[in-house]
């Protein structure tokens, strides 16, 4: 770890005040992303500015429509919440161990981006919308790129909205040794239609709009037979090849809308 | 009976202090005035240094000082060496590249140390290397095994031409030969024995101190060997005498061989402390432990066997490459040779093997023993051949084994690879295994899996390991530079209590409580007034350490012959007080008493008579405290059979371990809980490398890509099952004590086990180490 400043913020202006009042700030969530990086010498931010004493950005309140939750919950206050739907509950719950899921934030996750994250996946298969302290940004808009958001410099997530959905559920392949997603594919029947959202697979979670457009026509695991996913553009590494991949991409969403019913 | 002797599961002593936070391990340990250490290493896998500026790295805030490699030389540090040579093909022995502490004229794999920055803080100390630099000339690099002796490949040393350390053969080829040449029926497989990082959890770390008063070094470090790191740094690299070097390995999180070595950080640490006359701290970070920690296993072997028309083996013929790393670690040479090709007749009356082995140097780090060291390579090796036979013979995997054991009644037997297996009843561990594991009602449960989507298969692996090491004159005579003997000393204090220095380091194996039921059974005294203590040269007499499965079958027996030397001098003490013959006193529970009378003398009173003297025998020196040294006489041949039953997900080739049934001889058991630990352990060791575990490097770049456990893949609680585990003992000859050794049992048994197990279940002939998801998956899309 290199030196640098430390700030910790009473409130969202503060943080955005002390952000821009830094050379080259960063804020820090549960730093499970972070602070492994700092300690490995792998960034050298002058200032880190620490988001966790600013009440306004955790909890999370549902409404008819759906449920709103503070940039700053952590996984396992996600997973626990009667407030939040089963599936997205089963999406937090299978980030990690329990210390990173009662360190690790959903801003944290989303806004790193890793092209292995699962929420990335909830929030493009719920068409969740995020809320910063500048707009809102939907799910579709903000997941750029590998390891790339819409986020612009200084931008701080406070919370993010997911509307009800009539079915949704999230099947995870993790890879073995860290346990992220080689591949995990949320479906949900959402207001605005049928949502598959693949995360793992490629560089960035993204949606699938074949497999889409097959369960639009038949909700059920068999729709998806037969469809298969060119390997081209998907990511290769040891564990797993993009042909494995490809394969693993149809099995879990057929397993994701089984579990969904 | 003696209360908690021998057989009684007595809860760990040491475990009050490790599970309330009051272990006290290398890196707890601070001196006054300490500094800190840290290694730049070499991010290329091969490159020519041309040079090395460290001026900029030496006026950097609080560093206190900077060395390279020539440092070292010019005060006489001798390099680290190999402790073991073996002779090869045409009695040519080993190649043996020197290697500096520092690397001075080339980096020979990721990671090889270059220079050290000691600092006040260890960030001055890492900010200080980033000022350092270095003038490399990247050359291209050769990782893969089958690879290293290729025409073309890079060449590491100049010593070793085509990379090649050592060309070694055992066994009678012609024989061989012949035997293949009229057999009825021949099987054959192609495997890869992956390359394992050990990983304890405890990284290593060394706390050099001198004290420029007395001229004496203390080293703190983590070691399974304290007094074998004491004689290396002494005799080979110049470091300090032994009689002014101490060397503490205090608690140790764990070794599994990676910890019996001597390395660079560690003289480092010794060396500097005295240079800069300040103490010297180095504890590795995980990353440091993936690069530079010796590495394991790493073979590449076809292994054939030749059968008459009944599946009899009648010989055995084995082509191999090992994977040494870019340097020769301590016993880097001794382990695919000796400790692999001897056990390589398994638990069979194969009459003629035949072994060709060559060790090759790659742009790696250095490969050397680690938990079972060349027996799970020979094991694995040989269990995946007789399954393969079994296959082309379409005999039952079972029966297969069971027309080929050497029988109960050919005990001691000669195998034809030089090793004499004094003991073992190998029918008998097969059947109980068989039993305990319902092998009889698979099918149906293979049936009902079908029902569900999913392949289900078993497997079988019937192992065997040499422990105990070793016979000094044996393994002298092979090429081993050191004894293996174990020594111990029991010491009555005045008062009752006893203390027992072994020679033996226990790190994580529960010496101290099983090491002490051990002198309660023998002497009687209650167990909570016997202390062990082990991992400090200047508080026990010279030992050997922990490896090998040895500490029990050697430093156990060594603690039992002190022990029964207190009882021969304790029985004249007692027969001087008690006015009788000394042939007249039995010993028994404790107490020395006349035969055939109640006249009796507990050993704490013969204890404080031997320390105050005043109505003492003629002729016998004060004091109760004595010194044993043990050479066994044979290793110890711990084996038996293990049954893994798998579950596979065609669709994504994940799988499930359904049932795990092991059966062991160990022989006698002293603490049977800590045996069962024991067991377990190993079983995740092997399990891991069966199906997760595997290190890589890049084949282009020879840069380490499992480089953390985010791609290198540990065992976790999730990926075993709960095990079965079961004994079926033998007594073996040649140990007093009737016990073999259990520590690596699981690390060998369970890797053919678990591949069987696969292989079975998508009835294919060979899958390579780690079975994972996609080698299982394309697998089973191939087989259909
Ligand atoms: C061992 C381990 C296992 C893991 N396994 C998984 C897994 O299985 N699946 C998975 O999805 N993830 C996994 N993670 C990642 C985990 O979910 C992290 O919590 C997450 O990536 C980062 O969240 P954080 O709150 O710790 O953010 P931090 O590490 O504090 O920050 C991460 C990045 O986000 C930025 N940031 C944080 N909050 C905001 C905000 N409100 N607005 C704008 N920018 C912000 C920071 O500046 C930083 O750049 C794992 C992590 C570890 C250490």
């Amino acid at each position: 770890m290199y030196n640098f400043n430390f700030h910790a913020a009473s409130s969202l202006d503060d943080a955005v005040a002390k952000l821009g009042a830094a050379e080259d700030g960063t804020v820090m969530a549960g730093g499970q992303t972070l602070i492994p990086v700092l300690k490995q010498r792998l960034a050298n931010p002058t200032d880190v500015v620490d988001l966790s004493g600013i009440a306004e950005l955790s909890g999370i309140s549902a409404s008819g429509n759906g449920v709103t939750i503070g940039a700053m919950t952590t996984h396992a206050a996600v997973a626990n919440s009667s407030d939040v739907p089963a599936a997205l509950r089963a999406v937090a719950e299978g980030i990690g161990d329990p210390q990173v899921r009662n360190r690790g934030t959903l801003g944290g996750s989303i806004a790193n981006n890793d092209p292995a994250a699962d929420y990335p996946a909830a929030l493009l298969g719920l068409g969740a919308t995020i809320t910063t302290n500048q707009r809102e940004i939907a799910a579709d808009d903000f997941f750029t790129g590998l390891f790339e958001t819409a986020l612009t410099d200084g931008e701080i997530i406070k919370s993010v909205t997911f509307p009800n959905a009539t079915k949704a559920a999230y099947a995870k392949f993790p890879s073995p040794a860290s346990r992220y997603a080689m591949v995990g594919v949320f479906v949900a029947q959402a207001a605005d239609g049928v949502r598959v959202a693949v995360t793992g697979a490629t560089d960035c979670a993204h949606r699938g709009p074949k497999l889409e457009a097959a369960l639009s026509a038949n909700w059920s695991p068999d729709a998806l037979d037969g469809i298969t996913i060119p390997p081209d553009h998907l990511n290769s590494d040891i564990h797993g090849s993009a042909e494995y991949r490809a394969n693993l991409v149809i099995v879990m969403a057929k397993r994701a809308v089984a579990a969904a019913g | 009976m003696v209360e908690n002797g021998i057989g009684a599961s007595l809860r760990r002593k040491e475990d009050n202090r490790f599970l309330t936070g009051k272990g006290n391990y290398t890196d707890d340990i601070n001196r006054p005035g300490q500094t800190h250490a840290y290694l730049l290493r070499s991010p290329h896998a091969h490159a020519t240094i041309n040079s090395i500026n460290i001026s900029a790295a030496n006026s950097a805030p609080g560093v206190v000082a900077v060395f390279v490699g020539q440092d070292l030389l010019d005060d006489a540090v001798g390099g680290l060496v190999c402790g073991a040579s073996v002779t090869g093909k045409g009695g040519e022995v080993n190649k043996a590249p020197p290697r500096n502490v520092l690397t001075i004229d080339k980096a020979r794999f990721v990671g090889d140390p270059i220079a050290v920055v000691i600092a006040e803080t260890l960030a001055q100390a890492k900010d200080g290397a980033e000022l350092i630099a270095v003038d490399y000339t990247e050359l291209p690099s050769v990782v893969s095994t089958s690879g290293a002796d290729q025409p073309g490949a890079p060449q590491l040393h100049e010593e070793c031409p085509d990379n090649v350390a050592l060309d070694w053969e055992l066994g009678d080829k012609a024989a061989v030969d012949a035997a293949f040449a009229s057999a009825a029926k021949t099987a054959s497989v192609r495997l890869i024995n992956n390359r394992m990082v050990t990983n304890p959890m405890e990284p290593r770390a060394a706390v050099g101190e001198y004290n420029s008063g007395t001229d004496e070094i203390t080293l703190y470090v983590t070691s399974q060997n304290p007094h074998v790191h004491r004689l290396v740094m002494s005799a080979f690299m110049n470091i300090a005498p032994e009689h002014k070097f101490r060397v503490v390995a205090p608690d140790v999180g764990g070794g599994f061989g990676s910890k019996i070595f001597t390395y660079n950080e560690e003289a480092i640490c010794a060396w500097a402390a005295k240079k800069i006359n300040r103490p010297v701290k180095w504890t590795a970070d995980r990353s440091e432990a993936f690069l530079c920690d010796a590495h394991g296993r790493d073979h590449v072997s076809t292994a054939e066997m030749a059968m008459d028309a009944d599946g009899k083996f009648l010989a055995m013929r084995v082509s191999s490459q090992a994977n040494m790393g870019a340097y020769l670690q301590l016993f880097s040479i001794a382990i695919p040779t000796l400790f692999h090709g001897f056990l390589l007749a398994g638990q069979y009356t194969t009459p003629a093997i035949y072994l060709e082995m060559r060790s090759v140097m790659t742009n790696t780090a250095p490969v050397d023993a680690a938990r079972g060291a060349g027996r799970p390579e020979a094991t694995y090796l040989l269990e995946r051949l007789v399954d393969v036979a079994a296959l082309e013979m379409g005999l039952d995997p079972a029966e297969i084994r069971r027309r080929n054991f050497i029988k109960a009644e050919q005990m001691p037997y000669q195998t034809p690879v030089v090793q004499c297996y004094d003991s073992g009843d190998y029918d008998a561990s097969l059947d109980k295994a068989l039993a305990n594991a319902d092998y009889d009602g698979f099918a149906a449960r293979r049936a009902e899996a079908k029902g569900r989507g999913k392949l289900r298969g078993i497997g079988l692996s019937a192992y065997i390991e040499a422990c105990g090491v070793a016979p000094s004159a044996a393994v002298g005579s092979l090429g081993v530079g050191v004894g293996l003997w174990e020594s111990a000393q029991v010491r009555f204090n005045p008062t009752g209590g006893v203390t027992v220095f072994t020679g033996t380091h226990s790190h994580g194996q529960g010496h101290e409580t099983a090491f002490a039921q051990l002198v309660t059974e023998r002497l009687g005294v209650p167990v909570e007034n016997v202390e062990v203590v082990h991992g400090d040269t200047d508080k026990g007499q010279f030992g050997m350490g922990t490896y090998g499965s040895r500490s029990l079958p050697v430093g156990g027996v060594a603690i039992a012959n002190a022990c029964d030397k207190i009882i021969a001098k304790g029985k004249k003490i007692a027969a001087h007080c008690l006015e009788a013959a000394e042939d007249d006193i039995d010993f028994a529970e404790g107490n020395f008493t006349v035969a055939g009378t109640d006249k009796t003398m507990n050993i704490a009173e013969v204890a404080f008579t031997a320390y105050v003297p005043h109505n003492y025998p003629e002729g016998v020196e004060p004091g109760l405290d004595e010194i044993a040294f043990f050479d066994p006489l044979n290793f110890s041949f711990p084996a038996g059979t293990h049954v893994c039953e798998v579950e596979v997900d065609p669709d994504t080739g994940t799988l499930e371990i359904v049932n795990y049934t092991a059966v062991d001889d160990f022989g006698v058991l002293v603490n049977p809980m800590i045996v069962e630990g024991q067991v377990h352990g190993g079983l995740a060791h092997g399990i891991g490398q069966a199906l997760l575990e595997g290190c890589v490097y890049d084949d282009d770049s020879g840069q380490l890509i499992t480089g953390s456990f985010q791609d290198y893949c540990m065992p976790r609680a999730d990926n075993l099952p709960s095990f079965n585990v079961d004994y079926s003992p033998t007594i073996p000859i040649h140990n007093p004590l009737g016990v073999k050794g259990c520590g690596e049992a699981g690390a060998i048994a369970a890797p053919p086990a678990v591949i069987n197990a696969i292989v079975n279940a998508l009835g294919i002939k060979h899958l390579d180490m780690p079975a994972t998801p996609e080698k299982v998956w394309r697998a089973a899309q191939a087989a259909g």
